[in-house]
C-alpha cells in the first residue's frame, strides 16, 4: 500500500532526457578578445589574396568595348532617329574600325551589350509562351503571350514563338575583318545546352512570324526549327538587369596585340526611341569570367577594413583592457564603490 | 420519505456534540445585529423583496429575478464561429494577411494563392482552436456546478432534490454538513438547537478557519421539514452587490394563525450564508434562497476571464505597425514609379518592345488609366513585399511558445514528489513574461504556508522552553566564521596590529563555531521530533516533556500556564477516530492557534477531554506525576476580539478558588499586569522578541486569582452589561471586562509557528535577489499576515514599518470624509519619513488592513497610496477580499506600469489571477478555481524561483531574440525584391521564382529560429540561479527594446542592400564563366538568393551562444538543403522547373564565382553585426556576458570557496529576503564584536605592564 503510493506519484514524473531538461551538451563560445581578434586577422589573410588573385584574373581578361548607337546614326537623322531606323530603304551599315590592345586568345566572345533596355519588365518578362516553344502540339497556348499572339486577331492562327519577347529580337549584324579577310564568326553553341535540348524544340518552327504591320525586330529562318535557332535562344533568356549583353558569337582565332580589326555592323534594332545604347563587345574570359575589377577590389577593402580594425581592437586591448568576467562591470555593481 | 428519516437519525446521534457547541455561547456576547430605519427598504438600493418558501410569486415580474444557472464560458455553439474569428481579425496582421490571401486569388498574385492562405488558416485556426478548448473546459466546469445537487422544499413539508440551476429566489432549501450552499441564502435553523451552523469559507476568503453564523430566534422553530408546511415570511433587503461582508435585510414573519405580517425582524451577515461557502460540523440546515446565479455575492466578485497578450507581443504589434508602414511607403514608390514609367502616351510609345498602346490587356501599365494601373500596382505591391510583415512568425511563436511550454512541463526540478504534480503551463502565451516580472502579489493562506499551525517554542517564568535555532542567527555565524578567518589572515600580515586582538578574535570565532554547532544540534532534534512528531506540534525540549517539568522550581506557575492552554478556548475535543485505542484526542475551534494550543497542553500532560453545559474537563498531572481529572467550572468567557486581543475565562476550580485565566497579545497583557505579576516580564519580553524575529505568532499568557466577593461584584455589573439593549453595550461590556482583567501575573508566552511551505523562504529570498518586489495580500488577520511577514523575511525588525489603519476615532464616525482624512494624514506622515531617509540604508515596509485599503484605494488618494507602497520594499495588505485583491492588482498594474505576476491557491485569488499579467495557481490544494482561472499551476510556491529565473529569463530572451531575428530576416529578404523593381521599372517583376519565396520562411530560416527559440540559453539553469539578478535584464526589457527593434531593422536594411548591390555590380554586365554566358534573371536571382539564405543562417549561427547538436543540425542543414531543393526543382523537367532547370548543374555551380561570391557576400554582409558585437562585449559588456566570462571563460576559479566569493561580490543587494537578512545580522555582529575588540584594546593599552613593556622598547630603540 504505502509502496504503491510512493511510486504512483513518480511515475507521472516527467521522464528525464537531456533535451526535455534542457542539459545537452552545447558548445558556448564566448567572444573574448583573443577569439575575435583571431577571425579579424583571418579574414584580413583570406581576403587580401584572395582580392588579389581575382584582380589579376580579372586583368588577364582583355575587353573592348565599342558603342556605336550614336555613330552609326547618319548626321541627317540625328534629330529623327526612329525614321532611320523604321524605314526599309535607309542604308543602315556602319563601319567601325577596332585596335586590339592585347593579345586575345580563342576563344573571343562578341557580345552585343544594350542599355536601357528593359527585358526584365514584368509585362515583357511574362509575354512568352514556354509550352509553345518546347512542343509543336501546343502552338495554341499563346494565353500567356498577350499582346503578341495570333496573327490579325485571331484569323491568322498563332505566331510561333509568340510573345513580347521573341517578337522583340535583335537584330543587328556584325562582321568581323581583320584588313580584307574574314574573320569567321561562330554562332553555334552560344545557348545553354538545356535551353537547345529541352526549352526550344527540335520540332518547332516559326509561323507567322513578324508578319503583322508593325515588325518589332529580327526575322526567323522558317526552315531551322527553333532549337537550332540559338540567337533567339539568347535573346529569350530575359536579363536580369536593364544593362546586358549577350553573346553574338564566338571567334576562334587569336588576335594579336595592335592588331586593327574592322567591323560592318548592320544597325537594324530600335534603341533610338527609348534612349538605349547599343555597343559591341569583344571579351576573353578565364575562371572569373570577364572582366570584373570590382570582385576584386572588394576582397581587397574588406582584408584591408579587417586588418585596421583588428590593429585597433589590439590597440584597444593593450591600452584599456577588461579583466574578463570581472564582477565589477555587472550593472548592479556598477553604479556603487566596490567593497 | 428516506431524507426525513436519514436526518432524525444522524441528530440523534450527534446529539452529545450539539450540547457541547451550542452551550459554549451562551457564555459570550454576540453583538445584536444592527437596527435598521424600516422605510430604508423600497428605497434605492434596497429594493429586493423574497416571499419565502413560496418561489412561485418570483415566476413573474416585478419579482422575476435571475435563475440559479452559472456561466462562465465565452461562447456558444452559435457564437463561437463569428465571435472568435472577429476576435482573431482584430489583430490587424491578422486583417492584413486576410486581405492579402483575397487578393492572392486574383491574378494580382507574384506567388501561388496557396502559399499564402495555408499559413493564415494555420494561424488563425491554432488561435481558435485553443479559445474553443479552453472555453469547452469552462462549459464542462460549468455543467458540473450547475447540476449539482441540493434538497427543495416543495410543500406540505416535502423536501426533493433539484439540480442547482432549477433553482428560483424564495425556495427553502435544506443544506447537509460538507455541502456547498447553492446560493446566498438566509439561514433559518440548523441540527443545534440554538440555531448556530459552521461554515468555511474557503472558496471567498481562503480561510480555513470556521465561521459561526447564527439564525434569529423566530425562526430557530423551524428545524423540521414538515414544519415548513407552514412557514410564511418575506425578506426585505439590499440589492445584489459584491460585498462580502455585509448584509441588510428584514424578515417579515408571518405570526402563527394570523395572516398579517406584522413583526419584523432585522438581519445581519450572520444570518447570510453564502454561495460556494462550506456548511461543516453541522448536520444540517434550513435556509431561505436570496439571491442567485448572477447576483449572489461570490459571482459578483468573480470576473470575466480576460484573454491576456504578453507585453512581447504586443510591442510586437508596434512592429509590425512600423513594418507595416515601411510595407506601405515601398509600395506607394513601386506604385508611384511604376505610373511614372507607363501613364504618358509619349513614353509608353517610346518602349515600343512592350507594346504597351497595343491593347488593354494589363491594367496594371495602362498609360490610359494612370490611377487604376497605380492602385492595382499598390495592390500588387502590398502582396509581394508581404515579407516584411511575416505571417510565419507568427506561426513559428506559436510552435516555439508551445515548445517552451513542453519544456516547461517536463521540467523534473518543477515536479512536486509530494503531489505528484508538476508545474504546468496553462496558456503558452505568457511564457516570455515569466522573464519580465517586477512585482508578485502573493496569497498567503496555501501558497505561501501550508496552512498548518505549529506550536514551537514557549517560555515560561522567563526561561525559553524549544529549540532556539535561528536561521537567520545560524547563517550569519556561519558566513561570520568565514570572513573572521579572513579577517585573522589579514591580521597576521599586519605588524603594528597587537597581537591581543587576534587571540580575542580566535575566541570570539570558537564562540561562534561552538554556538553553531549547538545550533545544528538542536535543528538534528527538531527533526527527529518532525519525522515521528504529532501534527501541529513542532516542539522538542527535554525540560518540559515527558513530565519532566514536575522537577522544575516553580510547579505552580507551570501548572496554571499549562492551564491557561488547557482552559482559555472555545474548543471542544472530537473522537479520534484513526487512533482509537491511544487516548490523545484531536480538537476542534475557532482558530487554529487554538487548536495547536490543546495538542500542546495534552503532549505536556494537560489534557482537555471534556466540556459540559458549564464545565471543562481536563486530565492533569499532579506534582506527584500521577495523572487526576479535574472539573473547571466556567464562570464567564470574556471572548476575543480584534479590538480587545485577548481572551479570558473564569473558572472555579474543584477548591473553590476562583482563578481568571486570560491569554492575548503581549502589549495588552503587559499593559494589564498587577505589580507583583512582573517578575518574568524582562525575560519574556526578550524572547518574545526573538519569537517574533523567527516569525512566530506570539501569546502571551497571564492569570489572576479573584476573591469571591469580588467575582460576585464584578459578576452582577457584567449581567447588568450584557443585558443592556443599544450602541452603547459595546463599550459597556469592554469596560466592565476591562475591571476584571486587570493586575494579572504573568506566566509566559507561547509561539506557533503557521508553517511555510518547503522552500518558501529560499524562493522568497532569491525572487528578491531578481530585484522583484513581493506584496503580500491576504484575507487573513493583521498580526497572523505580519508574523508571515517575518517568517518569510518579507519583514525584519531593523526595518521601519508603516501600519495604515483606520483610527478608532475615524472608524466610530463612519463618515467617508473623516476616513479619507485619517488615512490621507497616515500616507503622507509616512512618506514624510521616507523621503527624509532615503539616503539611509533602512528598509520601509507598509501594512495595510482591509478597511484602510478600501478608503486608500478610493480614487482621489490612491495615487498617494501607491507612491508609498511603492516606495516600500514590502507590502503587506491584510482583510483584503477577493475584489480587493483584483483591485489592487488592476492599480498597481496601472500606476507603475510594472509587470505583476498574481500567485494563489483559492477560489478567493481567482480575480487578481485574472487581473495580474500573469496568474499562477497552486494546484496542490482541493479547489481548483484558482488553477482553472491561472496561465500557469504549480503544486508549491517555491517552484516560482525556477520558473521565473531560470524558465523566464531563458524564454524571454528566446522571444526577443527570435522577434528581432525575423524582423531581420525578413527585411533582408523582402527588400532585396524592392530594390530589383528599381532595376526593373517597378513593374512588378519578381528576381525570384514563386517556390523559393515559399521555401524562404517555411524550410530555409524557419527550424534555426524555432532552435534558437527553443533552446538558446545564455548561461545555464544552474548559473541562472547562482545569479538571480541576471534577471533584471528582463524587467528592464533591454532585449525588446526600441534601441534593439531599431538597431536590428537598420541591420536588416543595410544587410539587404550590401546584398544586392554586390551582386548586381559582381554579376553583370560581364561574362561569369569561363565559356563567357552572362547572367539571366534567373541567374542572379539564385545567387542572390543562395547569399541570402547564407547570410541570415550564419547571422543566426552569430546571435546563438548555445550550440547543441541540433543547432548544428538546422543551421547548416538549412544551408545545404537550399542546394538539395535547388538539385531536386533543377532536375525536375522543365515544364515544372521552368527557368531553374538545371539551373545548379548546368549554369551556376561550375562557375567558381558563384562559390567566391558567397563567401564575400557573407564576410560583408555580417561584417557590421560582428564589430558591433565586438565593441558591446569589450567595452560595453552587458550581465550575461560578464556571468558567461565568469562561469565558462576564467579558468581560475576553481575551489569552491573562489566561485563562492565571485557569487559573493556579483549578487545585487536587496532589502528582503532571508539572505539580506543575514546581512544585517552580520553588520550588527561584527559591530558588536569591534566595540567588544575596541574595549579590550583599551583595557589593554592603558594596563600598566603594557605600557611599562612600550616605555622598555622605547627606550632600547633610543
Amino acid at each position: 500500500m504505502d509502496e504503491a503510493l510512493r511510486t504512483k506519484p513518480s511515475s507521472r514524473k516527467p521522464k528525464y532526457s537531456r533535451f526535455t531538461q534542457q542539459e545537452l551538451p552545447a558548445w558556448k563560445p564566448i567572444l573574448t578578445p583573443k577569439w575575435f581578434i583571431t577571425s579579424f586577422v583571418t579574414i584580413a589573410i583570406l581576403f587580401t589574396p584572395a582580392g588579389l588573385l581575382c584582380l589579376w584574373a580579372s586583368e588577364h581578361v582583355v575587353e573592348i568595348v565599342d558603342r556605336y548607337d550614336d555613330d552609326c546614326l547618319p548626321d541627317s537623322y540625328a534629330t529623327n532617329p526612329e525614321t532611320f531606323i523604321q524605314s526599309k530603304n535607309t542604308n543602315k551599315t556602319c563601319v567601325r574600325t577596332l585596335k586590339i590592345p592585347r593579345k586575345m586568345t580563342a576563344p573571343i566572345f562578341i557580345y552585343y551589350q544594350l542599355d536601357n533596355f528593359y527585358q526584365n519588365h514584368r509585362r515583357y518578362v511574362k509575354s512568352r509562351s514556354e509550352k509553345q516553344l518546347r512542343d509543336p502540339d501546343d502552338e495554341d497556348e499563346t494565353d500567356d503571350c498577350k499582346p503578341i499572339e495570333n496573327l490579325n486577331g485571331n484569323e491568322g492562327g498563332p505566331i510561333v514563338p509568340c510573345g513580347l519577347v521573341a517578337w522583340s529580337l535583335f537584330n543587328d549584324t556584325y562582321k568581323f575583318f581583320k584588313g580584307n579577310k574574314v574573320i569567321d564568326i561562330d554562332k553555334k553553341n552560344i545557348a545553354w545546352e538545356s535551353d537547345k535540348k529541352y526549352k526550344f524544340g527540335s520540332e518547332v518552327y516559326p509561323k507567322n512570324f513578324q508578319k503583322e504591320g508593325l515588325i518589332g525586330g529580327g526575322q526567323l529562318d522558317e526552315s531551322k526549327p527553333l532549337s537550332e535557332q540559338e540567337n533567339l535562344i539568347v535573346w529569350m533568356k530575359t536579363a536580369a538587369l536593364p544593362t546586358f549583353r549577350k553573346l553574338y558569337g564566338r571567334i576562334n582565332t587569336d588576335l594579336e596585340a595592335n592588331e586593327t580589326i574592322t567591323i560592318v555592323i548592320q544597325n537594324n534594332y530600335n534603341t533610338y526611341e527609348f534612349g538605349g545604347e547599343k555597343k559591341v563587345a569583344l571579351s576573353t574570359a578565364n575562371w572569373i569570367g570577364g572582366k570584373n575589377d570590382f570582385f576584386g577590389i572588394s576582397f581587397l577593402a574588406i582584408g584591408g577594413v579587417c586588418f585596421f580594425v583588428a590593429i585597433t581592437f589590439i590597440l584597444l586591448y593593450v591600452f584599456k583592457p577588461r579583466p574578463p568576467g570581472d564582477p565589477t562591470y555587472l550593472s548592479w555593481n556598477r553604479n556603487q564603490p566596490a567593497q | 420519505m428516506p431524507t426525513k428519516k436519514s436526518s432524525s437519525t444522524n441528530s440523534f446521534k450527534k446529539k452529545r456534540s450539539k450540547v457541547k457547541w451550542s452551550n459554549l455561547y451562551t457564555f459570550s456576547c454576540f453583538r445584536p445585529p444592527p437596527q435598521l430605519n424600516p422605510s430604508e427598504f423600497g428605497q434605492p438600493g434596497f429594493t429586493r423583496v423574497v416571499f419565502c418558501n413560496d418561489s412561485v410569486k418570483h415566476k413573474t415580474k416585478p419579482y422575476k429575478y435571475y435563475g440559479n444557472n452559472v456561466t462562465t464560458t465565452k461562447y456558444n455553439v452559435i457564437t463561437f464561429l463569428p465571435k472568435s474569428l472577429f476576435e482573431q481579425f482584430r489583430r490587424v496582421a491578422n486583417l492584413y494577411f486576410l486581405l492579402v490571401a483575397v487578393l492572392s486569388v486574383t491574378s494580382l498574385a507574384p506567388f501561388t494563392p496557396l502559399s499564402l492562405i495555408a499559413p493564415l488558416v494555420f494561424v488563425v485556426g491554432i488561435s481558435m482552436l485553443k479559445e474553443g478548448v479552453e472555453d469547452w473546459h469552462r462549459f464542462v466546469q460549468d455543467l458540473e456546478v450547475n447540476s449539482r445537487i441540493v434538497k427543495v422544499h416543495i410543500g406540505n413539508g416535502v423536501f426533493v432534490d433539484r439540480t442547482w440551476k432549477l433553482l428560483r429566489v424564495g425556495d427553502v432549501v435544506k443544506v447537509n454538513k460538507n455541502e456547498y450552499f447553492p446560493g446566498d441564502l438566509l439561514l433559518l435553523s440548523s441540527s443545534y438547537e440554538d440555531g448556530v451552523c459552521y461554515v468555511e469559507t474557503m472558496n471567498l476568503d481562503g480561510e480555513t478557519n470556521l465561521k459561526i453564523k447564527r439564525c434569529l430566534e423566530c425562526t430557530l422553530g423551524f428545524d423540521e421539514d414538515l414544519k415548513f408546511d407552514k412557514f410564511k415570511g418575506v425578506v426585505r433587503c439590499e440589492d445584489p452587490n459584491s460585498s462580502l461582508y455585509t448584509f441588510v435585510g428584514n424578515l417579515e414573519l408571518n405570526d402563527d394563525d394570523e395572516d398579517q405580517l406584522d413583526s419584523s425582524y432585522p438581519l445581519s451577515p450572520s444570518q447570510f450564508l453564502l454561495r460556494d461557502s462550506k456548511l461543516q460540523n453541522t448536520d444540517y440546515v434550513y435556509g431561505v434562497v436570496i439571491f442567485t446565479g448572477s447576483d449572489t455575492k461570490v459571482v459578483r466578485n468573480s470576473m470575466k476571464s480576460p484573454s491576456k497578450r504578453s507585453r512581447i507581443e504586443r510591442k510586437m504589434d508596434q512592429v509590425i505597425y512600423v513594418l507595416f508602414f515601411m510595407l506601405l511607403l515601398i509600395s506607394l514608390i513601386a506604385s508611384v514609379g511604376s505610373v511614372q514609367y507607363t501613364d504618358q502616351d509619349q513614353t509608353a510609345k517610346q518602349w515600343w518592345y512592350l507594346e504597351l498602346m497595343k491593347e488593354k490587356i494589363d491594367v496594371s501599365f495602362d498609360p490610359n488609366k494612370p490611377l487604376a494601373s497605380g492602385f492595382y500596382q499598390f495592390l500588387r505591391a502590398l502582396i509581394l513585399y508581404g515579407y516584411l510583415i511575416p505571417i510565419s512568425l507568427y506561426v513559428s511563436i506559436e510552435v516555439v511558445k508551445f515548445l517552451q511550454a513542453m519544456l516547461i512541463n517536463n521540467d523534473r526540478h518543477l515536479f512536486d514528489e509530494m503531489s505528484g504534480k508538476s508545474v504546468e503551463a496553462r496558456t503558452s502565451n505568457l511564457n516570455e513574461e515569466l522573464g519580465q516580472v517586477e512585482m508578485i502579489l502573493t496569497d498567503k493562506t496555501g501558497t505561501l504556508t501550508c496552512n498548518q499551525m505549529e506550536f514551537r517554542k514557549c517560555s515560561i517564568e522567563g526561561i525559553s522552553y524549544g529549540g532556539d535555532a535561528n536561521e537567520i542567527v545560524r547563517a550569519a555565524s556561519q558566513r561570520m566564521n568565514i570572513d573572521i578567518e579572513s579577517y585573522r589572515f589579514n591580521l597576521d600580515g599586519d605588524d603594528s596590529t597587537p597581537r591581543d586582538s587576534v587571540e580575542m578574535v580566535e575566541i570570539s570565532s570558537d564562540q561562534v563555531n561552538e554556538s553553531r554547532n549547538r545550533i545544528l544540534d538542536g535543528e538534528y532534534d527538531m527533526k527527529n521530533v518532525g519525522g515521528t512528531g504529532i501534527k501541529g506540534f513542532n516542539f522538542r525540549d527535554k525540560r518540559l516533556m515527558n513530565k519532566m517539568w514536575v522537577h522544575g522550581s516553580n510547579v505552580w506557575d507551570m501548572m496554571m500556564f499549562f492551564r491557561v492552554m488547557a482552559l482559555c478556548h472555545t474548543g471542544i475535543p472530537v473522537e479520534n477516530e484513526e487512533q482509537l485505542g491511544s487516548h490523545k484526542l484531536k480538537y476542534e475551534a475557532e482558530s487554529p492557534e487554538e487548536v495547536t494550543f490543546l495538542i500542546a497542553a495534552q503532549e505536556f500532560g494537560f489534557q482537555f477531554c471534556r466540556r459540559t453545559q458549564s464545565s471543562v474537563f481536563v486530565k492533569e498531572i499532579d506534582p506527584s506525576a500521577s495523572e487526576v481529572e479535574r472539573e473547571y467550572k466556567l464562570l464567564n468567557l470574556l471572548e476575543f476580539s480584534s479590538s480587545r486581543k485577548r481572551m479570558s475565562v473564569i473558572v472555579r476550580d474543584e477548591y473553590g478558588q476562583i482563578f481568571l485565566l486570560c491569554k492575548g497579545a503581549d502589549n495588552i497583557i503587559f499593559d494589564r499586569l498587577g505589580d507583583g505579576g512582573r517578575t518574568y516580564q524582562h525575560a519574556t519580553t526578550m524572547h518574545l522578541a526573538n519569537y517574533a524575529e523567527d516569525g512566530l505568532r506570539t501569546m502571551v499568557f497571564a492569570y489572576k486569582k479573584i476573591e469571591d466577593f469580588e467575582y460576585e461584584e464584578w459578576n452582577s455589573s457584567f449581567s447588568k452589561a450584557k443585558a443592556t439593549i443599544g450602541p452603547e453595550r459595546d463599550e459597556l461590556l469592554e469596560n466592565v471586562s476591562e475591571n476584571i482583567e486587570k493586575d494579572l501575573v504573568l506566566l509566559g508566552a507561547v509561539a506557533v509557528d503557521d508553517k511555510l511551505q518547503d522552500g518558501v523562504a529560499e524562493c522568497i529570498d532569491k525572487l528578491a535577489q531578481a530585484g522583484l518586489k513581493i506584496w503580500l495580500l491576504t484575507g487573513d488577520k493583521k498580526e497572523t499576515a505580519v508574523n508571515i511577514g517575518f517568517a518569510c523575511s518579507l519583514l525584519r525588525h531593523d526595518m521601519h514599518l508603516f501600519h495604515l489603519s483606520l483610527s478608532r476615532d475615524a472608524e466610530s464616525k463612519n463618515q467617508i470624509k473623516a476616513m479619507k482624512d485619517d488615512i490621507l494624514n497616515q500616507i503622507e506622515a509616512s512618506y514624510q519619513v521616507i523621503t527624509n531617509e532615503k539616503t539611509k540604508d533602512d528598509p520601509f515596509a507598509v501594512v495595510v488592513d482591509g478597511k484602510a485599503l478600501e478608503i486608500a484605494l478610493s480614487n482621489d488618494i490612491r495615487d498617494e497610496f501607491l507612491q508609498l507602497a511603492v516606495n516600500c520594499a514590502s507590502v503587506i495588505c491584510c482583510r483584503v477580499s477577493p475584489k480587493q485583491k483584483a483591485l489592487i492588482t488592476r492599480l498597481v498594474k496601472r500606476y507603475t506600469g510594472k509587470m505583476t505576476l498574481a500567485i494563489g491557491d483559492g477560489a478567493n485569488d481567482v480575480g487578481m489571477i485574472q487581473e495580474a499579467d500573469i496568474g499562477i495557481g497552486i494546484s496542490g490544494m482541493e479547489g481548483m478555481q484558482a488553477v482553472m482561472a491561472s496561465d500557469f499551476s504549480m503544486p508549491q510556491f517555491r517552484f516560482l524561483e525556477r520558473l521565473l529565473i531560470v524558465h523566464g529569463h531563458w524564454c524571454y530572451k528566446r522571444i526577443s531574440k527570435m522577434i528581432l531575428y525575423f524582423v531581420y530576416k525578413n527585411i533582408v529578404f523582402g527588400l532585396t525584391l524592392f530594390y530589383y523593381e528599381i532595376y526593373s521599372r517597378f513593374s512588378g517583376d519578381v528576381l525570384y521564382d514563386g517556390w523559393y519565396m515559399v521555401m524562404f520562411n517555411l524550410f530555409l530560416t524557419s527550424l534555426p529560429v524555432i532552435s534558437l527559440g527553443v533552446l538558446e540559453q545564455d548561461v545555464s539553469s544552474d548559473v541562472c540561479l547562482q545569479f538571480p539578478a541576471l534577471y533584471q535584464q528582463g524587467q528592464k526589457g533591454i532585449f525588446f527594446s526600441w534601441k534593439r527593434i531599431i538597431g536590428w531593422m537598420g541591420n536588416g536594411i543595410l544587410t539587404s542592400l550590401v546584398i544586392s548591390i554586390l551582386n548586381v555590380y559582381i554579376l553583370s554586365p560581364s561574362a561569369f564563366r569561363e565559356g563567357g554566358q552572362v547572367v539571366d534573371i534567373a541567374h542572379l536571382g539564385v545567387i542572390t538568393y543562395t547569399t541570402i539564405v547564407w547570410t541570415v543562417n550564419c547571422q543566426i549561427a552569430l546571435i546563438i551562444t548555445h550550440f547543441t547538436w541540433i543547432q548544428h543540425i538546422f543551421i547548416w542543414g538549412s544551408i545545404f538543403s537550399w542546394y538539395i531543393f535547388l538539385l531536386f526543382y533543377g532536375a525536375l523537367p522543365p515544364a515544372y522547373s521552368n527557368r531553374e532547370y538545371k539551373l545548379l548543374v548546368e549554369a551556376v555551380g561550375p562557375a567558381p564565382m558563384c562559390w567566391i561570391v558567397v563567401l564575400l557576400v557573407v564576410v560583408i554582409s555580417l561584417l557590421p553585426y560582428f564589430i558591433y558585437m565586438v565593441i558591446q562585449r569589450t567595452f560595453y559588456p552587458m550581465d550575461d556576458h560578464i556571468i558567461q566570462e565568469m562561469k565558462y571563460g576564467r579558468k581560475v576559479v576553481v575551489d569552491d570557496e573562489m566561485w563562492l566569493r565571485e557569487k559573493q561580490s556579483s549578487r545585487k543587494p536587496t532589502h528582503i529576503g532571508f539572505s539580506a537578512r543575514v546581512d544585517a545580522k552580520i553588520l550588527y555582529l561584527k559591530d558588536q564584536l569591534h566595540k567588544k575588540r575596541m574595549f579590550i584594546i583599551k583595557s589593554i593599552t592603558n594596563s600598566p605592564i603594557r605600557r611599562s613593556i612600550t616605555i622598555n622598547t622605547l627606550e632600547n630603540r633610543d
